[in-house]
């Protein structure tokens, strides 16, 4: 077996021997390791494999490698010529199109062959040679502009700069602008995803994966996998040798099923091989007797006597009550009262990079584990429990994360690698296929939501009451967490004296629910936000009136009972985008179509509350060279974080704005268990606050010890002493930052500083106090167009405010506003997870569908800062709550647009189109 | 598994291929469906024939009467070519709607009928144009009306392992012709279609001399729309016979329900509201 073929690649000729089977994304990644070019899929869906073979752009993973011979073929790492940037990679950088990076390789290479071909293209033109790359992260408005922006300079009309959103900002970097300072690396597909990485005797492994929702083992039997020539190992829960189970809150998942399976996704048994083709033959010689169960797949199911237990101890996993005032009286008061019932689907998060990851040990035992995880602590915990040797002897390394939002808690592939290692010797590395990430890591939680609303004639909001199930699936995730956060942000951004809410967490035979961006709160907001637009009709009120007249202001408290002293931008925003609703143009249409603006709110959490420990740590120092290095325990999942770590350090220490290309003057180091302190979660919007903290308070002490030193060698007081441009200056003289490094350590101090920054205390939500130390508010408009004939919706414009408290890097909260909306349109109109008896319909790309680059509207980010006294620079955070409000603002848009109500999620063409026809019968 | 890939020089040689594995050799022209099919194991092959360097099999030209696309030509060739926006609009734009640019890059016509979808849309638009295909087999060469050509889902009366499409060639529009194609995807999409359906109309003194209209995916082939063509044929060209047109087809019409893809309701009465908004087109009405 094997054909010789040579190809070019980036101009170098290659002279290999390929399987004729292989793709021409395997040869590039595999045999020449140009891991640059990326495989999200694997099925010709996503585009991130894009490379340009004799000046066409083609999809790698999808084109024989055979069929490449003789080619000339350029992928990402051959547009950097001579260490200068392409005008794409520089634009991509500037214009903040790059968030997790993982889409910018593919994304690249389509715009480079268009541009190459056609210097001037239209939007129009733009738009379609990107249709087939997806990105989940930036809601390719960036990505857009950058291209335009990068044709103008190839053309000679000189390069566009991007224009700088909001306010001027009187600081030097913090609220300028602060380039992320991985996206050269990322442009350049020189960052390292976890399945980037090689190493010397490298195994892979493959994980067997349960054919049935609820099955019990009967029998498992791996002898005739384990003889097959090249296996090296095959594992099942036998050869777990510590805790069988993981959890990131309780431990009920197993790392390998033992009795029995309760979802589809449960792992049975992982084989271990010198290459992946040989992992995936010896799967299929792995000989398993099930006895199929009963199967258990809605909430409100599983909560009857006679039920199937997905779990011995029943399948209640938690009830959240909360109970305020007296709801029976103020309803019986109310002018108004009415109650609905809202369903949300199972969501998938659909980021572009599967999970994956590699062990390696060494002599003495130690593994090492690569990772893109959002918890690289606590996966270093759970891998020691579970592999029974010290946490010591273990260190996680976050690499690159391609996009998370939510899905990358749970451990996935933690301890099967390093189990693995463990029982080998060697490295080794697994690599989830589309499909099998499609079907292992939890989902949004599907919720059924009854809610009662109660108000005066004039608008007042008495009384809320609400019933909410929500479908935990088979494993507990985060799931209690989660539905805590529908239950409390039930009531929506609103003063609503009289609560009661009763909410139930449900084991079933679904793949696991879990964190989602929002964290159970966009469920939440599609229920209250419509309710709201309902009320004000039977009211005569529009939509801005009764949200004003409730609207959560400082000194009101919120339905929990907490009193808000500061920080509450709410009526600002309904104020601004009314303001900008109004000087839209609004253009009537005629025929079978119909147009209207539908309005949301929104408000979310930032940081766990509840009565958590909040904490993180950081560090930083001053080089002898003269640069800040800073290194934090958290994970940047593509939002940003790095540069919101790096333009606080750089504000403190003086340094002017940098360019993005540039060397920054403050290097980040994240995410590693060996060399940075613990950061906790890169969840709930709130790595900005506490680990931005940690970053400023362990700044400001090297400061400290740095301008008692200059005080010393200048002669003056210390407090006479700034930091400008990496010196320490005063009185017109001035010291070098790496000077002061060295004078310190002569000294035999260290300039270095650490800090674990603790976030002011919260109680749970059964007590009275501060549930939350901030909260993030919004509102959106949405204007949607709906062909009463097809059915077919499209959203036009969308205008979202945000009070951010202050945006740190106002490129990075736009980046986040138009990603988020463009996966709200997605939530509201595309996007469902279909399941069939626990059996998962969507197994691709090809049946979930994400937004594409031609779906997305006009969209109008306005950024409100009411700071927060607490947060870094007045920061709260601003993570998650950019596609709340979008579904229900849709949602309402519809329904003034042609008179059709939607309770259940997504909106689809067909139903509105049936419930259409009804109206007319 | 596949052991060998050859790329054969001539149809002769292609032919030839074929025939000595007898059977497990298989033709590969883009790739875009048969190497997905190939690694999901629903397709098994040998021995891959690529026919994509075969100069015979490639272009677009008019001649006896005739417009020919080779069966390698790719979607985004046919979709730029100015003769087929000219003289068959509909084909055109099929061929622009398929997939993505770098689908439409490699994929190729003879691919998408071999393929056999019902919805396929170069297919549909083939269909309407009365195309016939022209294939290479042992016994020389055989011209089949495309309305012959599929058998069912993925099924069609060529032999991938035996034989191969040469091209299609089907009669220019004239001066009193008009096409349209129109399509419901499910929120831009990627993939085949919810529905599709493409039509050609001819007019003389005011009435419709020729309509062909067909629709996919509404039965297991490319569905070809008889009632309401017959109907058409000598009715007025008015608002009031093509409303009439697309409701023979929407009963004609028997498209299946797809959790996934739809409920059959739904894709039926889009029948009509895309056949009418064809037939407007085409007899530029709209
Ligand atoms: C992401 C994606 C999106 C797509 N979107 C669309 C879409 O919107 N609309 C649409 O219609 N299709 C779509 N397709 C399907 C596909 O691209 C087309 O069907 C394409 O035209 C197939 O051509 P090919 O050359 O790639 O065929 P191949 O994959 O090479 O072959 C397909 C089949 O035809 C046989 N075959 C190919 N050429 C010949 C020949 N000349 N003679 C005999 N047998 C032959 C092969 O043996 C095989 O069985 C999509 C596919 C993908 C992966
Ligand atoms: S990996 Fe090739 S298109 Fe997704
Ligand atoms: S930046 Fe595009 S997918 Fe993350």
């Amino acid at each position: 077996m094997g054909s010789p073929i040579s190809l070019k690649v980036n101009g170098q000729l290659f002279q290999l021997e390929v399987d004729e089977e292989a793709s021409l994304l395997e040869v590039l990644r595999d045999y020449l390791h140009l891991t640059g070019t990326k495989k999200g899929c694997g099925e010709g869906l996503c585009g991130s494999c894009t490379v340009i073979v004799n000046g066409k752009a083609v999809r790698s993973c999808t084109y024989k490698a055979i069929k490449a011979n003789g080619a000339s073929v350029e992928t990402i790492e051959g547009l950097a010529k001579e260490g200068k940037l392409h005008p794409i990679q520089k634009a991509f950088i500037d214009y903040g199109a790059i968030q997790c990076g993982f889409c910018t390789p593919g994304m690249i290479m389509s715009a480079k062959a268009l541009l190459d071909q056609n210097p001037s293209p239209s939007d129009e033109e733009i738009v379609k040679a990107i249709q087939p790359n997806l990105c989940r992260c930036t809601g390719y408005s960036s990505i857009i502009k950058a291209i335009k922006a990068a044709a103008s300079e190839i053309r000679g009309d000189g390069y566009i700069p991007p224009a700088m959103p909001g306010r001027i900002s009187a600081l030097r970097v913090v609220g300028n602008n602060a380039p992320k300072p991985d996206a050269v690396l990322k442009a350049t597909g020189k960052a390292l995803y976890a399945a980037d990485l090689y190493f010397e005797g490298m195994l892979y492994a493959k994980v067997l994966r349960s054919p049935y929702p609820h099955a019990r083992i009967l029998r498992l039997d791996t002898s005739r996998a384990e003889s097959f020539p090249g296996v090296v190992a095959v594992l099942t829960a036998k050869d777990v040798p510590g805790d069988k189970n993981h959890g990131v809150v309780r431990k009920d998942w197993p790392v390998f099923a033992m009795d029995k399976v309760r979802y589809v996704g449960d792992a049975i048994a992982m084989v271990v091989a010198e290459s992946e083709k040989i992992a995936a033959q010896a799967l299929e010689l792995i000989e398993v007797d099930y006895e199929p169960l009963p199967v258990v797949t809605s909430p409100q199911e599983a909560l009857k006597p006679d039920a199937p237990k997905v779990h011995e101890g029943g399948n209640l996993l938690k009830h959240i009550s909360i109970r305020r005032g007296n709801v029976e009286e103020a309803f019986a008061q109310a002018d108004l009262v009415v109650e609905r019932v809202y369903h949300t689907p199972t969501y998938e998060h659909a980021f572009l990079e599967p999970e994956a990851g590699v062990a390696t040990i060494d002599q003495e035992g130690n593994i090492t584990v690569y990772v893109g995880s959002q918890i690289p602590f606590l996966d270093r915990r759970q891998i020691a429990e579970s592999l029974a040797i010290p946490e010591e002897k273990v260190r996680v390394i976050g690499t690159y994360i391609g996009g998370a939002f939510g899905g990358k808690e749970d451990i996935s592939v933690q301890i099967h690698v390093a189990l693995a290692a463990l029982k080998t010797g060697r490295p080794v590395k697994l690599v989830f296929s589309r499909e099998e990430s499609f079907r292992v890591h939890p989902k949004r939680h599907a919720t059924t939501i009854r809610l009662k609303t109660g108000a005066t004639k004039d608008g007042r909001l008495l009384a809320l009451e609400a019933e909410i199930y929500g479908d935990a699936g088979a494993y507990a995730s985060l799931s209690e967490h989660v539905m805590t956060r529908t239950a409390t942000h039930i009531s929506g951004p609103y003063q609503i004296p009289n609560v009661k809410v009763d909410c139930y967490a449900v084991y079933t035979n679904n793949p696991p629910s879990g964190a989602f961006r929002g964290f159970g709160v966009p469920q939440a907001a599609f229920a209250i936000e419509s309710q709201m637009d309902i009320m004000a009709e039977e009211l005569g009120l529009s939509p801005f009136e009764i949200r004003r007249i409730n609207a959560l202001r400082p000194g009101t408290k919120t339905a929990l009972g907490q009193l808000l002293e500061e920080s509450v931008g709410l009526l600002e925003t309904l104020d601004r985008v009314e303001e900008e609703v109004k000087r839209t143009e609004f253009i009537p249409v005629e025929g079978s179509k119909r147009r209207a603006w539908g309005i949301a709110c929104a408000m979310k959490n930032v940081g766990l509350g509840g009565g958590a420990a909040d904490k993180a740590g950081a560090e930083v120092e001053v080089t002898e060279e003269g640069s800040v290095i800073v290194r934090a325990g958290a994970a940047d999942l593509g939002g940003g974080l790095s540069g919101v770590v790096a333009a606080i350090a750089a504000e403190e220490f003086g340094f002017n704005s940098w360019k993005a290309w540039e060397t920054p003057p403050v290097r980040v180091i994240l995410a590693d268990t060996g060399s940075t302190l613990d950061g906790g979660p890169t969840t709930a919007s709130r790595q900005s606050f506490i680990t931005g903290n940690a970053v400023r308070i362990a700044a400001r002490q090297v400061k400290e010890l740095l301008a008692r030193i200059a005080a010393e060698e200048l002669d003056v007081s210390p407090d006479k002493v700034a930091f400008e441009g990496g010196f320490a200056k005063a009185e017109g003289k001035a010291i070098p930052l790496g000077e002061l490094a060295s004078i310190a350590r002569k000294q035999g101090q260290e300039a270095r500083a650490a800090c674990i920054y603790e976030a002011p205390a919260t109680v749970p939500i059964t007590q009275e106090g501060p549930h939350h130390f901030a909260f993030g508010f919004a509102t959106q408009a949405a204007l949607v167009e709906v062909d009463t004939e097809t059915g077919e919706v499209r959203v036009l414009k969308v205008i979202a405010a945000h009070d951010v408290g202050k945006a740190i890097s106002p490129l990075g909260v736009v980046g986040q506003i138009e990603g988020g909306v463009v996966m709200g349109i997605g939530l509201a109109l595309k996007e469902e997870f279909p399941l069939k008896d626990g059996v998962p319909l969507a197994r691709g790309f090809r049946d979930y569908h994400i937004p594409r680059a031609k779906d997305i509207p006009e969209i109008v980010p306005i950024i409100v800062e009411s700071p927060s006294s607490q947060g870094p620079f007045g920061a709260k955070g601003i993570g998650e709550i950019p596609s709340i409000p979008t579904p229900p603002a849709i949602v309402n848009a519809i329904y003034k647009a042609c008179g059709v109500r939607f309770y259940e999620l997504p909106v689809k063409s067909q139903i509105l189109r049936e419930k259409l026809c009804q109206k007319l019968t | 598994m596949v052991e060998e890939y050859i790329f054969p020089q001539s149809i002769e040689e292609a032919l030839e291929i074929l025939e000595r594995y007898n059977g497990e050799a298989r033709i590969i022209a883009g790739g875009t469906d048969l190497v997905l099919q190939l690694r999901r194991g629903e397709v098994k092959a040998r021995v891959l024939v690529d026919i994509t360097r075969i100069p015979e099999l490639k272009g677009i030209k008019e001649e006896d009467g005739f417009i020919w696309v080779g069966a390698t030509t790719t979607h985004q060739e046919v979709a730029e070519s100015p003769l087929i926006q000219a003289k068959a609009g509909l084909l055109a734009k099929a061929c622009r709607s398929v997939g993505s640019l770098q689908i439409r890059n490699v994929g190729t016509i003879g691919g998408n009928l071999v393929n056999a979808m019902p919805a396929a849309d170069s297919a549909i638009a083939l269909a309407a144009l009365d195309a016939e295909v022209e294939v290479a087999g042992k016994e020389g060469i055989r011209w089949i009306p495309i309305t012959q050509f599929h058998e069912d889902v993925g099924k069609c009366c060529v032999n991938p392992c035996l034989e191969l499409v040469k091209g299609v060639r089907f009669r220019p529009l004239g001066e009193n012709e008009g096409s349209s194609f129109q399509r419901l995807a499910r929120r831009q999409a990627l993939i085949l279609p919810i529905l599709n359906v493409g039509v050609v109309v001819g007019w003389e003194e005011g009435k419709f001399s020729r309509a062909a209209i067909a629709i996919g995916p509404v039965a297991p082939v490319p569905f070809r729309a008889r009632k309401a063509e017959e109907y058409l044929k000598g009715s007025p060209v008015s608002p009031e016979s093509i409303e009439e047109a697309s409701r023979l087809a929407q009963e004609e019409a028997q498209p299946r329900s797809s959790l996934l893809r739809g409920s059959a309701e739904y894709r039926k009465d889009m029948v009509r509201v895309l056949v009418r908004r064809a037939l407007m087109e085409a007899a530029k009405l709209a």
